[in-house]
């Protein structure tokens, strides 16, 4: 089985414990970062396996890159103390089960995309900007098999994403790509960051969307027309798994002419879009995440942003709506970018 | 046989009768796994007149009349089971009044639920109806005609208690009107008058609903729907019970099936809130998801799944459909709240013996006071053998649902028989002679709830 490479003694000899202490759901000091990390690492309980949003920062957070988080819910399930109720866990695992047939494998041309779990969004990838893309999971009827199963880690079952995981990766293997761009920064993660740690072997090159996204529009600069707003970025939990990615999302902003706020929830200190928090199992968890994004949109509009950019489609099922009712306009950041090149994108609306 | 369509062309025109096969086919089956039954003639008549006329012709020369809504009770119940007319009622859809202030609505009997949801929210955005769970050319009599119920059941109860008034065509072709319209122009309300409740609940077997008056409710502006789940079927009663004690809810459904996965052996609550501010919304909100609800989180029994703005009408129909060739039917049935794990447990046991994934659905009817339960079986139209299958799974739940102490909701000629065995003699006796003095000549629907 898959072993998790982490290495208890990079946390003995850790001065900051930057991945308690930073956490933004809980307040530890240094000292108490210290105590409770070193029980986790020897599989000993501590309240942060029980008080975890799942929030995955503090795999960002840690200098070292010893996988703080993923150690977390790998303690989470071995000592049973699941973050959401079990019927809820239980849902979970068994929405990844496909249930309409077969995937068609076919060989990709390069350049790929993979749309993983998300083939119902295949409107996001029109134009310019995707029209050379052989693309990968486009049938939702399909769409499980090619699902990276990284949801789970908010499940606390790495045990599933373990025994899942080599499939899934099989099976996108047989399309043939060397390199293939994923569309939701949680896939690229899992192929970059969790298998990376767990030793999961990956028979392809993932590329980050925003990377490609901002290569193309270098390419097609002479189209861009500067869009002039105000945006704020909504930061998805995945994307703390590829944070050498991050710089992107400000690289294209001021590729294409769109002003990001100045705001206090940005980048490392990004907020959780909610949608997590609230079903978990911790007494007030539904009114925490209500707070939670309370505080988001608030900081959002203090700051007089326009427009709210998402990657995550899970964050903006959560938040679309809550911000368009403070009169910020929603967007995918595909659709931002195809708006800067004159395109009219079907999520512009 | 020729007079007969003679005299119907002179009623209600040549474009508006047929004998052509092509077209009695379409009218010769429903969507369910009835067989097939052809009429003699399929007849579209516009007016209450022209309806008087048709029953008039229909009694002097015995000739069966199968009144016909949107087709949608999928158990045969419109089907023209002994040949004749088959009375599509579709082109009577003039919505006639809407009454603001005491929230009451008239129409003709072809009007559906989705043209009636329609024009509420362009002409009458505060108000709304119980809409139910079939597709929206369902139509709001034919739903009246057999007890049905809509997404407003849990404050309010069945379709048909929310009636105010009555116009029907008699068997033998009088008109007869009930409620306040019966002695005023207005038609707010069905009572105090002697109660001849004779057509509700009775499918067509009694004469033909013309004009409804129903009673509509305050449409708040916000409207979601929020989902919770458990693994445990015993603990859904109990559930029910604190969230309708809060009457804050608007529909209240629980439901578990084997496709998509997700929800194979858990059991989801649907449950719908309405507000007119943030505030509103916040505080019903808190007091069912946080207060009600929240012991069963803290235990990890249950999981708050999230709320979700704006409603997807219908519901109910969209979670049948996963087997290959887009059949289904399904037993409905009228039960006790507290039967639903047992309604589960053997529902499931009866989909997997037929080899059908299972679907199974609770509606909560009135303050817990009953809840619809349906056992949906899907099947393949192109395929024979599979409609069988379905058709002895529906036959085995309609004896279930009686077996449980249940009463069978709009059944087809297997339960309707179920149901007159077991009925109280007297009662039996009561509605013989109710339908002898209606329909004499034994016109009005026949093969469904004979009686006689």
């Amino acid at each position: 089985m898959f072993e998790l490479k982490f290495d208890a003694n990079i946390c003995l000899s850790c001065g900051n414990c930057d991945c308690l202490t930073r956490c933004q759901y809980m307040d530890i000091d240094r000292e108490t970062a210290k105590t409770e990390i070193t029980k986790i690492a020897s599989g000993e309980d501590s309240f942060v396996l029980h008080d975890c949003v799942t929030c995955y920062a503090c795999e960002e957070y840690c200098p070292m890159g010893n996988h703080p988080f993923y150690l977390i819910v790998e303690r989470q399930e071995e000592l049973d103390i699941p973050p959401l109720p079990k019927p809820l866990i239980e849902r979970g695992i068994q929405t990844g089960i496909p249930f309409r047939g077969e995937p068609e494998i076919f060989e990709a041309k390069e350049p790929a995309l993979c749309m993983g779990v998300f083939s119902d969004l295949m409107y996001l990838i029109q134009g310019k900007l995707f029209d050379e893309f052989s693309v990968i999971s486009e049938d939702p009827r399909k769409m499980f098999h090619y699902f990276c199963q990284l949801m789970y880690l908010h499940y606390a079952r790495t045990s599933v994403i373990k025994e899942r995981l080599p499939g899934i990766i099989e099976t996108i293997a047989k399309h043939g790509a060397r390199e293939i761009v994923f569309f939701h920064d949680e896939c690229y993660g899992t192929y970059d960051s969790y298998c990376s740690a767990v030793g999961i072997e990956v028979p392809f090159k993932p590329v980050h969307l925003f990377e490609y996204l901002y290569n193309k529009l270098n390419e097609l600069r002479d189209e861009i027309q500067p869009l002039n707003m105000k945006v704020a970025y909504q930061r998805p939990c995945s994307s703390r798994l590829s944070p050498d990615k991050h710089h992107f999302v400000r690289d294209i902003f001021d590729l294409i002419g769109a002003q990001s706020v100045d705001r206090e929830y940005v980048d490392e200190t990004a907020l959780c879009c909610g949608g997590t928090i609230q079903g978990q199992r911790r007494e007030g968890s539904r009114l925490r995440s209500a707070d939670v994004q309370e505080r988001n949109i608030e900081d959002m509009v203090n700051a007089g942003t326009e427009v709210c950019v998402f990657n995550c489609p899970a964050c903006y099922n959560t938040m679309a709506g809550m911000v368009s009712r403070r009169g910020i306009r929603p967007v995918y950041m595909s659709d931002l970018c195809r708006l800067a090149i004159g395109e009219e994108p079907a999520g512009w609306r | 046989m020729s007079s007969v369509y003679e005299s119907l062309v002179e009623i209600v025109g040549g474009e508006h009768v047929s004998t052509q096969a092509e077209e009695l086919y379409i009218y010769s089956f429903d969507l369910g796994t009835t067989e097939p039954h052809r009429p003699d003639y399929a007849v579209a008549p516009r007016t209450t007149e022209e309806i008087q006329e048709i029953l008039r012709l229909a009694n002097r020369e015995k000739v069966p009349v199968a009144p016909l809504g949107g087709g949608l009770s999928l158990a045969g119940l419109a089907l023209p089971l002994k040949g004749g007319i088959s009375l599509d009622l579709k082109r009577m859809d003039t919505i006639l009044e809407v009454n603001e202030k005491s929230r009451y609505v008239v129409v003709e009997c072809g009007v559906s639920q989705g043209q009636l949801t329609s024009y509420l929210e362009r002409h009458h955005p505060t108000l709304m109806h119980s809409e139910p769970g079939a597709p929206p050319m369902a139509t709001i009599a034919g739903n009246m005609a057999i007890h049905g119920q809509g997404d407003l059941a849990h404050p309010y109860g069945f379709n048909s208690d929310m009636v105010n008034g009555l116009e029907v065509v008699l068997p033998t072709g009088e008109v007869c009107r009930f409620g306040s319209c019966s002695v005023s122009t207005q038609w707010y309300t069905n009572h105090p008058l002697p109660d001849v409740g004779l057509f509700l609940g009775w499918a067509g077997t009694t004469g033909i609903i013309t004009r409804v008056s129903m009673k509509l409710f305050p449409h708040k502006s916000i409207v979601g729907a929020g989902q919770f789940v458990v693994k445990d079927e015993n603990l859904i009663p109990e559930i029910i019970h604190k969230i309708t004690h809060t009457e804050m809810v608007h529909d209240l459904v629980a439901y578990s099936q084997a496709i998509p996965p997700f929800s194979s052996g858990l059991h989801h609550l649907t449950i719908n809130l309405s507000a007119d501010s943030e505030k509103e919304l916040a505080f019903k909100m808190e007091l069912i998801f946080d207060d009600t609800l929240g012991h069963y989180i803290r235990s990890g029994d249950g999981g708050y799944l999230g709320f979700n703005r704006g409603l997807q009408r219908p519901q109910v129909s969209k979670t049948s459909d996963w087997r290959k060739g887009g059949g289904f039917e399904y037993v409905g049935s009228i039960m006790p709240v507290e039967t639903y794990p047992d309604c589960y447990r053997r529902g499931r046991e009866i989909s997997e013996k037929h080899g059908i994934p299972y679907t199974v659905l609770g509606r909560v009817i009135g303050m817990s006071h009953a809840m619809m339960f349906s056992w949906t079986y899907a099947f393949n139209r192109a395929d024979p053998e599979t409609m069988d299958q379905a058709r002895e799974a529906l036959h085995e739940t309609d004896d279930l649902v009686l077996e449980l102490d249940g009463a069978i909701w709009k059944p087809g000629t297997y339960g309707q028989k179920l149901v007159m065995e077991r009925m109280d003699p007297n009662t039996l006796n009561l509605m013989k002679k109710v339908k002898q003095l209606l329909d004499p000549n034994g016109i009005m629907n026949p093969g469904n709830w004979e009686v006689s």
